[in-house]
């Protein structure tokens, strides 16, 4: 396909590029609008948060590393183990997923843009603020301190006055807020601009698996956006949702919370399992084992992942018939899942490997995730729930699960992807380092917290007693930290030496299948000088089969007929991407910079006041109506070129 | 592949090599903009749709968990007038009406009656949010009462804010309507408003039974 581009009059490539690309200088930065640079932004913030939270950790880990140790206070502690959650799992967990999707997500379907290229770049300057908002809070000593899921009533007017849980339960919002926006972006794209003939059995399953895990976000986030609206009416406007004296009930939040938070689990984890597949097909060239089975155990544990939130609960004086039920769906979840692991495994087996840094990453996600799952099943059976609840074994078995699940499949991502980002590769040697020693790390990190809670040791203290006998697994643990740093510290080096003087990579490094690698690396401002027609799962797999076979490739291979002088899209059918129509996108704008600031400003000033809900929302909707107003030139265009047929 | 993709021939010299065979799937013909779900617009009002939805759902079921653990529902005693609340409901259905046919002028692209209908959509709006004030001021309950007043102020609260914004929505289309509609588009963004207001009005009916039905259901 790339050959193909060369034959294409240069003057197409160009003015494609004068199209498509973001306004220059300083200003225009403001008002880019491009997924790709939006994307890109939305991957380096989301990396910033995880060093700062990595960081975090790192402090409280050196506080542990020794009974009664002095370094920092309890107050001090309280804030970092809040801070660690909430930046890990609402300013990077989540929103890192929808980031790569953002980036790669219209690249992998063949399309121009992302759907509402405009609302994209509202929702990262949200997050971003969101983020922001939050470490200034922390840096004024008014970091919250009630834990990264807020219970009440800790977390209640009474036991926690000031404003710390109230900059919390506004970070909730921003982020919500923004990763709501980004699946409504993403379900739009996935169904609406995938090239032609990519129907949906042809869907590259990282897709497939953001696509799920959008639906997810919009019927998970909601619940947590409710629950700390209502948290913070009940601390500033004297509402009881959560006050038992009058008639409210602590437990209504648990359950908000967790309705949500189960499905957060999952939707960290649906698109790690997005980037395996990616990364296995390419490593082990051929495509995935058993596609049909793949996308619906991907919808299975979809569904499934709202069946679970009570089994947070199980130490609550809930219906014991309610805890059998929810112990039944946890363990059903072990089946959508083993199947994709049976379906890798059948893959690998069959492949021809390729062991590069990325498929590295892939094969401990399943050393990692198994032991995970095992403690999951574990804490999934109420007794021994009950036993260890609220110890280092639950800190262990969900780290297994997170990291395992989500972070070392990502940094396979990073590997795989980062050649199409900037077109250079990573180096392969400090790759190996970074990985042995994560790896490494991460275990001697980890493990030993399962015997720390089994002996009884608690979550969240900030110093225990030298007569407990938890020092030396303490320290053993501490010192796995000092890896993951090392390891992160070889990662950071990689990247900021390859980006620079890395091996250049072309535009398909690892031969693969997908459309993401059927242009340049980077991509130009339109992602594709001619938008490419699908014929079959792996696209470019299909084209040198095809070519081998009957000597050409299968026709047609491209499209003609979408403008190059305005941003001019070509929009599908929802099941099997027929032409449909070609609707025109919106030009860059400083309008979505604008509406986020003045939407931080309502935010933060309802921290404060209800009334800044009132004012606030005047400069919100101006700079609204601002954005949504067509300007005369797009009206121009639009009038030249429109064109309606009822035929079609 | 599906039949209606046609193929022209490549203009001679473009692709040498094994293209020579090659040909390039033509989408000239195609529209450059399409009505409910064939536009981007549509898809975008469902996702906020889905979530709205899901926020409204789970109001109610707070509203009900909170209505389990109580003694006495409302805890306050009285349920809200019914008086203002049944009307607004009528008005609100009432104003599916224009509603639905300032979507259907917009289908057709008849500028005139769009803007005829949602001068009278507009009419609505101010009713409906005129007689909302109405109905705060008759929940017989504050939200700083008790748990049972929190959820109805919220419940209420949030159709409301609903409620404004869709009129917002609608008086930004009514102006750009009669200023400089942008052709098709603008057709296109009156007709997903369409939408929205449904979706606005009809969610209203099963809070409606929530707020003013279930407590005396309740209480009997």
């Amino acid at each position: 396909m790339q050959k193909h581009n060369a034959h294409q009059p240069l003057d197409q490539a160009a003015q494609l590029e004068q199209t498509w690309r973001d306004p220059p200088g300083l200003p225009g930065w403001f008002a880019a609008i491009n997924h790709k640079s939006i994307g890109k932004r939305f991957i380096y913030t989301t990396f910033l948060f995880f060093f700062l939270g990595v960081a975090i950790a790192g402090v409280m880990r050196l506080q542990l590393a020794v009974p009664q140790n002095s370094l920092i206070g309890p107050d001090l502690y309280n804030q970092l183990f809040t801070m660690h959650g909430s930046t890990m799992m609402f300013l990077f967990a989540v929103p890192v997923m929808q980031a790569m999707a953002v980036y790669f997500v219209p690249l992998m379907i063949g399309a121009r843009s992302i759907a509402f290229p405009r609302l994209n770049a509202f929702a990262y300057w949200v997050y971003l603020f969101g983020g922001l908002m939050l470490y200034g809070a922390f840096l004024l000593n008014t970091g919250p301190d009630a834990g990264w899921f807020g219970y009440v009533p800790l977390a209640g007017a009474d036991y926690s006055p000031g404003k710390r849980v109230d900059f919390w339960a506004q970070m909730i919002t921003f982020t919500e807020l923004s990763a709501l926006l980004e699946a409504v972006i993403l379900i739009t794209t996935v169904f609406k601009l995938r090239a032609p003939g990519m129907s949906l059995n042809r869907i590259p399953l990282f897709v497939w698996s953001m696509l799920v895990t959008s639906f997810m976000v919009v019927f998970a986030m909601p619940a947590v956006m409710l629950g700390s609206t209502a948290l913070l009416l009940d601390r500033l406007v004297g509402t009881h949702f959560y006050n038992p004296a009058e008639g409210g009930d602590a437990l209504l939040w648990q359950h908000l919370f967790w309705f949500f938070g189960h499905p957060e689990v999952y939707l960290i984890f649906i698109p790690g399992l997005g980037f395996l597949s990616s990364i296995i097909a390419t490593f082990a060239r051929r495509p995935i084992y058993g596609y049909p089975a793949m996308v619906l155990s991907l919808i299975t544990t979809g569904f499934l992942s709202f069946g679970l939130w009570v089994h947070h609960m199980f130490a609550t004086n809930l219906p014991e018939l309610g805890k059998s039920f929810f112990t039944a769906a946890s363990m059903m979840i072990a089946i959508p899942s083993a199947v994709q692991i049976y379906c890798w495994i059948a893959t690998l087996w069959t492949g021809r490997l390729n062991l590069k840094t990325p498929l590295l990453f892939a094969l401990a996600f399943f050393f990692i995730l198994v032991l995970g799952g095992m403690t999951g099943l574990m804490l999934a059976s109420v007794p021994l729930d009950l036993q260890v609840h609220d110890t280092y074994f639950v800190v262990a078995h969900l780290h297994y699960v997170l990291l395992g699940g989500a972070i070392f499949p990502l940094f396979g991502a990073v590997y795989y992807w980062f050649p199409k980002l900037t077109g250079r590769l990573l180096d392969e040697r400090l790759g190996r380092l970074q990985f042995w020693l994560f790896f490494i790390g991460f275990n001697v990190t980890f493990f030993p917290m399962h015997q720390l809670g089994i002996q009884g040791m608690p979550r969240r203290i900030y110093a225990y007693a030298a007569e407990t006998g938890w020092g030396p697994l303490n320290f053993i643990a501490s010192c796995g930290t000092l890896l993951i740093v090392a390891s992160l510290a070889c990662f950071l080096a990689n990247i900021l030496r390859s980006r620079r003087s890395g091996m250049a990579a072309g535009d398909n490094p690892w031969g693969a299948g997908t459309l993401e690698w059927a242009t340049a690396s980077p991509p130009p401002a339109a992602n594709f000088i001619r938008l490419p027609v699908v014929h079959g799962q792996e696209p470019l797999w299909d084209m040198q089969r095809h070519l081998s076979e009957h000597g050409q490739i299968p026709s047609p291979s491209y499209v003609e007929g979408v403008a190059a002088n305005f941003r001019q899209v070509l929009a599908t059918t929802p099941l099997d991407a027929c032409p449909d129509s070609r609707p025109q996108f919106p030009e860059p704008s400083y309008w979505p910079f604008l509406c986020a600031l003045a939407t931080t400003g309502l935010f933060i000033g309802s921290i404060f006041t209800p009334w800044a809900v009132v004012w606030g929302s005047l400069p919100v909707a101006c700079a609204m109506i601002a954005w949504f107003w067509p300007r005369h030139v797009d009206r121009v265009t639009h009038a030249e070129q429109e064109y309606r047929s009822d035929g079609a | 592949m599906a039949p209606e993709m046609h193929t022209v021939a490549p203009a001679p010299g473009k692709g040498r090599h094994s293209a020579d065979s090659n040909q390039a799937l033509d989408v000239s013909s195609l529209p450059t903009y399409a009505f409910s779900h064939r536009s981007l617009m549509w898809w975008g009002t469902f996702g906020m749709m889905l979530i709205e939805g899901t926020v409204f759902g789970l109001m109610v079921f707070s509203y009900f968990y909170l209505a389990s653990h109580a003694d006495v529902w409302p805890m306050s005693r009285y349920a809200p007038d019914l008086a203002w609340g049944t009307l607004n409901t009528a008005v609100m259905i009432a104003s599916a009406f224009p509603n639905h046919w300032a979507k259907r002028a917009a289908e057709a692209q008849d500028l005139r009656k769009v803007r005829g209908w949602l001068l009278a959509c507009m009419m609505f709006s101010f009713l409906f949010l005129a007689i909302r004030v109405l109905e705060f001021r008759h929940l017989n309950v504050a939200w700083d009462s008790n748990a049972y007043g929190s959820a109805v102020w919220l419940l209420l609260g949030l159709h409301t804010v609903h409620l404004i914004t869709d009129t917002v929505d609608s008086l930004v289309l009514t102006v750009l309507m009669f200023y400089e509609p942008v052709g098709g588009k603008s057709y296109v963004d009156v007709s997903e408003n369409g939408l929205y207001w449904y979706f606005v009005v009809f969610t209203w009916l099963p809070i409606y039974a929530v707020i003013y039905l279930v407590p005396r259901w309740i209480a009997s």
